[in-house]
């Protein structure tokens, strides 16, 4: 157990040592810096204060130089400093992780609560109505793109029934969660619909179900201590990515509501040319995959005795 | 061997499949005594496996049962209600299967799944089910089984797995055992100790079993009387000694002739091991006459006619051929 812990830890690091270094490459490589992003903004700064700002930050060192520096600064929790507002990284983060982390939670939460339950009946009841729609409306999740059904969501609850505030963070309440968790729970629900449908419909045909049946007992007790179990070690590697993901596929929801998460922080950033603020960002994003694919291969341990002696 | 514990007559399964009904299986009668071991066997396909989830009840859409009567201690099974059947399912009539790795729960511990059977049919508390768990794990012959209980079907071998599913099976000592050729999947060394170990408890226990099998030798064997399944038919019914001796059916003696025997080759000089011509019809393409014809060397125009009968042979059992042996 420990071992195992210890393993995913290093590989984990190993990750996140990969990825850091991929995307400062990256934005080395790509054209422009944050003094020509002034530049572009039409703001009339002269040539030598340009050069003075990209001495002021370094820019103009060469790339192992800055690397290391960059390197040695994250050795020690220090992301660096925002070009744009002068205040460290990690400051600006803190207070969108939270934002971030209970919009995803939210979401994910959205997802399974609808996403299983309506898998799990389309399966039990095969070829009926509630299975097509069930499946049309999974098909319809997966192919609407989010950002249009979050744009019909504020239409409806807000604009036309007045429900729910349209977009923003407002004090921290529920009522500013709602929809853009929904917005991006949709995709996540729609494919945990298909894959609960599968995996129940591929454990209903396995023969310990035939063993169950042939031993005489109720339906509720084979679905509950025969069927659920197993379907649901089939469904959990679709929830652990799903909800992984979910920082990194925020982005656009949290610009469409103005949610003040690592999502939007990125997206200005970017535009910016900020380059330490998006590191910061891309880090988060990552390490939260990390966190959570590390917390389902653990909860695999507990869920299914195959794992847990390898 | 007291009186008929199963009677089965003129069973019919039918493919509902939306089109008009296709018979799978049709005119089956058998009938097993009390404590008997009786064989049914036949090539895949032929509707041995279909007989025997009918008579537990677990056929699935869309096979159903379309006619005749499976009656068990006289009660007919067909018409029941799904809540009567659980009741008599584990508890009376009990299946093992042919596939020890996959039809055992793999996140229930052994000892878990055959409690289970206390539990539904005997309404035993958890942890009195575990103690007869521990000796129901005892009987099927498993080393330190109060360790054993704990155990996932994953840690067991193949060999173990079929016991437990033997514990399983005859835990609530049910009146018979429908045996889907249990030792098919197993090592061959593994095949006889499974075969004897069912044998000698269904025995202790007073317990009948249909043993489902492709290996005529090994139900020859082991068999009070062996029925022989063509294409959904039973075409013939013999005690055990004379289905070797003297099977009066072209396809029992095509069967038999089959069997792989030391130097026979060599002895009429064949390059192949001896085969039965032509392949088993699909359920849709039955003949109209003997099914069996299109594959028979004794086949006349009457046989392609219309459907043959069985007919009693004076020597005892029953066939299904115009011009048997």
């Amino acid at each position: 157990m420990l071992n195992v812990l210890l393993r995913r830890l290093l590989q984990a690091a190993l990750t996140v040592l990969v990825v850091v270094t991929l995307v400062f490459l990256l934005f080395s490589v790509i054209p422009g810096t944050y003094a020509s992003s002034l530049q572009a903004d039409k703001r009339d700064v002269s040539a030598e204060v340009l050069e003075r700002i990209e001495t002021e930050l370094g820019l103009n060192d060469p790339l192992p130089q800055r690397f290391g520096r960059y390197m040695a600064g994250l050795a020690q929790g220090d992301l660096g400093t925002s070009y744009a507002t002068k205040r460290p990284v990690a400051d600006m983060l803190a207070g969108r992780i939270w934002a971030s982390f209970r919009l995803a939670c939210a979401a994910i939460l959205f997802a399974v609560c609808i996403g299983l339950p309506l898998g799990f009946f389309a399966a039990m009841r095969q070829g009926s109505w509630l299975d097509t729609a069930t499946m049309t409306l999974a098909v319809s999740g997966l192919s609407i793109p989010a950002f249009w059904a979050g744009l019909v969501l504020m239409y409806l609850f807000s604009l036309k029934l007045h429900w729910l505030p349209t977009f923003g963070y407002g004090s921290g309440g529920l009522s500013h969660l709602i929809l853009p968790a929904i917005t991006l729970g949709i995709a996540p629900m729609a494919l945990l619909a298909r894959t609960t449908r599968a995996a129940v419909l591929e454990t209903l045909n396995s023969d310990f179900i035939r063993t169950a049946r042939s031993k005489g007992m109720s339906e509720r007790r084979l679905v509950l201590r025969h069927l659920a179990r197993n379907a649901f070690v089939l469904v959990l590697t679709t929830i652990g990515l799903q909800f992984g993901s979910m920082l990194g596929g925020s982005v656009v929801i949290e610009k469409l509501f103005a949610w003040p998460g690592v999502g939007s922080l990125l997206i200005d950033s970017v535009g910016l040319r900020d380059i330490p603020a998006v590191q910061g960002a891309i880090l988060v994003i990552v390490l939260f995959f990390l966190l959570i694919n590390t917390l389902v291969d653990l909860a695999y341990l507990v869920v299914d005795p195959r794992i847990r002696y390898r | 061997m007291t009186g008929t514990i199963l009677e089965v007559r003129d069973l019919a399964i039918s493919l509902c499949d939306g089109h008009a009904p296709v018979a799978a299986v049709e005119g089956v009668n058998f009938n097993i005594g009390r404590g008997e071991v009786f064989g049914l066997v036949g090539e895949s396909g032929c509707g041995k496996s279909l007989c025997a989830l009918a008579l537990a009840g677990l056929l699935k859409s869309p096979m159903a049962i379309s006619g005749g009567q499976i009656l068990l201690e006289g009660r007919d099974l067909a018409p029941l209600p799904a809540s009567e059947m659980r009741r008599l399912r584990g508890n009376k009539v009990s299946m093992i299967f042919q596939e020890p790795m996959t039809a055992l729960n793999p996140l229930m511990t052994v000892g878990d799944q055959i409690g289970e059977m206390f539990v539904l049919h005997r309404g035993l508390t958890a942890r009195a089910a575990r103690v007869k768990a521990i000796e129901a794990l005892e009987q099927v012959q498993v080393s330190s089984p109060e360790r054993r209980i704990h155990a996932y079907p994953h840690q067991l071998s193949g060999g173990m797995r079929q016991r437990v599913m033997i514990a399983i099976a005859l835990a609530c000592d049910p009146a018979l055992l429908i045996a889907d050729e249990p030792t098919t999947a197993l090592d061959v060394t593994i095949q006889a100790e499974i075969v004897e170990l069912v044998l000698e408890l269904c025995r202790a226990k007073g317990t009948a079993v249909m043993m489902i099998s492709h290996d005529l030798g090994l139900v020859a064997r082991i068999c009070n009387r062996v029925a022989v399944m063509y294409a959904g038919q039973i075409v013939e019914q013999r005690s055990a000694e004379e289905i070797f001796t003297a099977s009066a059916h072209p396809y029992t003696r095509g069967l038999i002739e089959a069997l792989p025997r030391l130097g026979r080759r060599l002895e009429r000089g064949q390059e192949r091991l001896t085969e039965i011509g032509g392949v088993v019809p699909a359920i849709r393409d039955f003949p109209q006459g003997c099914r069996f014809a299109p594959r028979c060397s004794r086949v006349t125009a009457e046989c392609r006619a219309a459907p043959v009968a069985m007919t009693e042979l004076n020597e005892g059992g029953r066939v299904r051929c115009l011009h048997h042996v």
